[in-house]
């Protein structure tokens, strides 16, 4: 029974990828893509920051070695030749299709969190988050400075866009689809413990380093997949698309809904994307009538931020806490038998 | 080139920039002292009394008043932002304060945007700050900018020394660093111990921004995030809570970037801010609580 | 005796961690210039009782009088100022700091520079090894020591009423014995005294009456030299149903 409502749900949303770009705006169409982007996004932080007690701001980090080796894999070869004439030799010659370059990104991603991952999730307390903001600098000063392969400061530009509704809504669903699978399995269990209690997890004999660089590695391969298909959503980026604004706004996303539930993530990523765009319209300037409100450049950053802290002063835990909303519907259930 | 000389110009270039290291790191150090928190937002004050001193001096204030009345405005924000965002989440769970000050520092930058334009503005440095200082043939030179950010960080710092060992509320700031229970029991009024924090640890902040923005000649509205992830690397190995151990870890992270731009292979130096932070992260494994050991972590 | 009105009033406090009862519906006075002590196992709820009254801890329901006014709202340090000190379990003193800055901040709610300097010398007198130890940083020195130093810092307010917590763990019984002995010289000089204290036999020798808690609620109270020989308060410790 569940499983055929889930099926239909699927078929539905994947009839709706088709078909809403032939009925809705470009705008609209637009806007939906960045929802399933940041649902990749945001689910990825969700794995490394709600399950494991480790806090990282280094996130972002991962976003941008995944849209830049996605970028370097898929970009023409004619483009290569001459916005990056000094790669090397076997990179030069190689142009990838967007899905293949995407798993590339996730895998060296993932790889990178193992190596990094050693020293840092060994890490813990206050000190953990300031160590993984250490990571983003370092890779935004890497870019920079790797010019043969990121053209530096300047930016990056050529990279297919070929997103499309249909793709991003399979990536969304299956990025969340992998989540939960893992967050509800055991090893979601021994993420849980490690993150409530590091030192009774270890006396019941969990691996605490090994779980979390599992679940690091893990969001670092979606961050690099999220990373890819950002870049060939944007067609051009630099390394300071992927910085702290950004940062923000993913952390946002994450703590509206919760960070220990991926009905959270999904509610979070929806309604802070919504908001935003409202704001950024409202930011251009209004006019009403006679009435025209100037440009205000940064007001909705502001109001963001602002929500953002009211969020941390209300609901530190977010709207859903560590609940889903299939267990809201079982306790609503529970309730009106009693 | 002399290298006896060339190592003198080093020195004063590692005074210089670890004096502003060290100024924003006491901030930081004094508020996670008594708050636990990682304070994002410190980097901000720099930039709201820059600003405020911009602004002063374009109305035509006299420019030492312009820079008094900014740091002055510096440590407003900072008791405002403990007011209105800090006070509100105070002992929630460390993640809670930090990403509060990550918001307000978002916040606070876009405000900043929406004021001022997100464009750089100059910083009215008077000509006698640029004065340019050269001996040996022109081998070692320093302005009065260096001169007076170190002697001022030097001196504010001696102060604040002498502050939290010889006055009551110091004493008593560091005793609820220590610990905020048995210091609420002997009396102390912790609410206005957190605000005065507040007010000094800013105060600094803005301090360190005038003399940033006088040496760089301008400001904007994100000139503090650089200088905060330095400090926060300063205060982190100077044993995080700990003053003394902040200015420490301010002054060897100066004399650590200097090393690495003025004594590293050419090819090393854009890779500076690398550099600095992968060394912490080796560092922090082997000495979580900083050279000075003040608090230790759960160590796996 | 006792006709004069309490010092002190705990009426019906309840105290609760989040969804636990620390503390059911107590009652108890104090009059002035009287000793209670507290007695029970541990997680019965007296430290927690002390730190309400101090106002670290907000009650549930209940009320807190003092002086024949409400605290159960008053802040540490308005309490504090009001006369109620407290010297807390672990004595947790400000390690960092020295033995006199310690004792200068026991004394921060006070601007009669003449009189706090009379009280150190008093301290001194009482306790010499503090005199000794002046410079040194308070973390560095015996259990015993501390726990000195820490009862003269709660003194430094001079307060109308002493809460001590546990003055006798982890301190030699050598030095238990001084500490109680000033105690009760304190006692005769007028200080009113609440003590909680493992140590029953101590606890009951310096007091007037007694209060035995249990899991909460107070399960026994008498005049404390009854209580010294009455069973059923070794059966509270040790957790037997009567």
């Amino acid at each position: 029974m569940n499983r055929i409502l889930i099926l239909a749900g699927l078929a539905s949303l994947a009839l709706c990828a088709w078909v809403l770009p032939l009925i809705v705006s470009d705008y609209v169409v637009r806007l939906l893509i960045m929802v399933c982007i940041n649902i990749v996004l945001v689910g990825s932080m969700c794995l490394a920051n709600g399950f494991t007690g480790v806090f990282s701001l280094g996130q972002v980090g991962f976003v941008a070695i995944g849209a830049y080796v996605s970028g370097i894999l898929s970009l023409s070869l004619a483009d290569k030749a001459s916005y990056l004439p000094d790669l090397p030799m076997f990179l030069a010659h190689i142009e990838m299709a967007t899905l293949p370059a995407t798993l590339i990104a996730g895998l060296v991603c993932a790889a990178i969190a193992i190596v990094v991952g050693l020293p840092l999730m060994r890490l813990s307390g206050h000190h953990v988050s300031v160590a993984t903001m250490g990571f983003m600098i370092i890779v935004n000063v890497v870019i920079i400075n790797a010019d043969s392969f990121t053209r530096g400061a300047r930016t990056f530009t050529g990279v297919p866009t070929d997103m499309t509704l249909p793709w991003v809504v399979g990536w969304a669903v299956l990025a969340i689809f992998l989540l939960a699978r893992l967050i509800y399995s055991p090893i979601g269990l021994a993420l849980r413990s490690v993150r409530e209690d590091v030192i009774a997890a270890q006396a019941v004999g969990l691996p605490v380093l090994g779980t979390r660089l599992l679940a690091f590695s893990f969001g670092a391969f979606l961050a690099g997949v999220g990373g890819s298909l950002y870049g060939h959503y944007l067609g051009s980026f630099s390394a300071q698309t992927f910085f702290f604004p950004l940062m923000v706004s993913l952390i946002t996303m994450l703590v509206l809904g919760g960070m220990s539930s991926l009905s959270g993530v999904v509610t979070g990523v929806i309604v802070v994307t919504a908001l935003s765009e409202m704001l950024r319209n409202l930011e251009r300037g209004v006019h009403l009538g006679p009435v025209s409100i100037p440009p205000l450049f940064g007001a909705s950053q502001v109001v963001l931020g602002l929500l953002f802290i009211l969020v941390m002063i209300y609901r530190p835990r977010g709207l859903f806490e560590d609940r889903e909303i299939s267990s809201v519907f079982k306790r609503r259930k529970q309730r009106s038998n009693s | 080139m002399n290298s006896l000389e060339f190592t003198i110009q080093q020195i004063i270039n590692a005074v210089s920039l670890g004096s502003l290291y060290a100024m924003v790191a006491v901030g930081l150090s004094m508020v996670f002292g008594i708050l636990k928190m990682t304070n994002f937002a410190h980097g901000d004050m720099m930039m709201t009394g820059s600003y405020a001193t911009v602004l002063l001096s374009a109305l035509g204030v006299p420019f030492p008043i312009a820079i008094v009345a900014g740091i002055a405005v510096s440590a407003l924000t900072g008791i405002l932002a403990e007011r209105i965002a800090y006070r509100p989440v105070r002992g929630a769970p460390d993640v809670t304060l930090l990403l509060t000050s990550l918001a307000l520092t978002y916040v606070l930058e876009n405000l900043a945007i929406l004021i001022f334009s997100g464009s750089p503005r100059s910083f009215p440095t008077p000509d006698w700050m640029n004065e340019v200082f050269a001996f040996s043939d022109g081998a070692i030179t320093f302005t009065s900018v260096d001169i007076i950010s170190s002697t001022s960080a030097i001196l504010s710092l001696l102060g604040l020394g002498w502050f939290v060992s010889h006055t009551t509320t110091g004493l008593g700031m560091r005793a609820a660093a220590e610990d905020m229970a048995a210091a609420a029991l002997v009396g102390l009024d912790i609410n206005r111990l957190i605000v005065i924090a507040f007010a000094i640890a800013s105060g600094f902040a803005g301090l360190a921004g005038m003399l940033w923005a006088a040496q760089s000649g301008i400001i904007e509205p994100d000139m503090g995030f650089s200088p905060l992830l330095k400090a926060f690397v300063a205060a982190i190995v100077g044993g995080f809570g700990s003053i003394a151990g902040a200015v420490l870890g301010g002054y060897l992270l100066g004399a650590l970037e200097i090393l690495i731009v003025g004594f590293g292979p050419t090819e090393l130096s854009p890779y500076r801010d690398a550099i600095v932070f992968a060394l912490l992260i080796v560092f922090l494994l082997f000495r979580p609580g900083g050279i000075m050991q003040a608090n230790r972590e759960v160590k796996l | 005796m006792t006709d004069t009105p309490p010092l002190l009033t705990v009426r019906d406090l309840t105290v609760k961690y989040d969804a636990v009862v620390a503390l059911d519906a107590i009652s108890l006075g104090i009059r002035q210039g009287e000793s209670v002590a507290l007695i029970g196992a541990n997680g019965a709820g007296k430290s927690t009782l002390l730190r309400t009254i101090s106002g670290l801890i907000r009650p549930a329901s209940g009320d807190i009088s003092y002086n024949g006014q409400s605290i159960r709202q008053s802040s540490p340090q308005a309490i504090l100022r009001g006369g109620i000190a407290h010297c807390p379990e672990g004595r947790r003193l400000f390690g960092a700091l020295t033995v006199e800055e310690n004792l200068r901040l026991g004394a921060c709610t006070r601007d009669d520079a003449a009189a706090v300097r009379r009280d150190v010398e008093r301290v001194e007198e009482m306790f010499p090894i503090i005199a000794e130890r002046r410079k040194q940083a308070a973390g560095t020195l015996s259990g015993g020591e501390q726990q000195m130093v820490a009862l003269a810092r709660a003194m430094m307010s001079s307060p109308r009423l002493l809460m001590l917590d546990e003055p006798s763990l982890g301190v030699a019984p050598l030095v238990t014995k001084l500490i109680f002995a000033q105690l009760a010289e304190m006692k005769r000089s007028g200080t009113t005294i609440l003590l909680v204290e493992q140590n029953v036999k101590l606890a009951l020798a310096l007091s007037d009456r007694a209060y035995v808690l249990r899991t909460g609620r107070i399960a026994l109270e008498g005049e404390a030299h009854a209580l010294a020989d009455d069973p059923r308060v070794f059966h509270a410790y040790l957790g037997v149903n009567e």
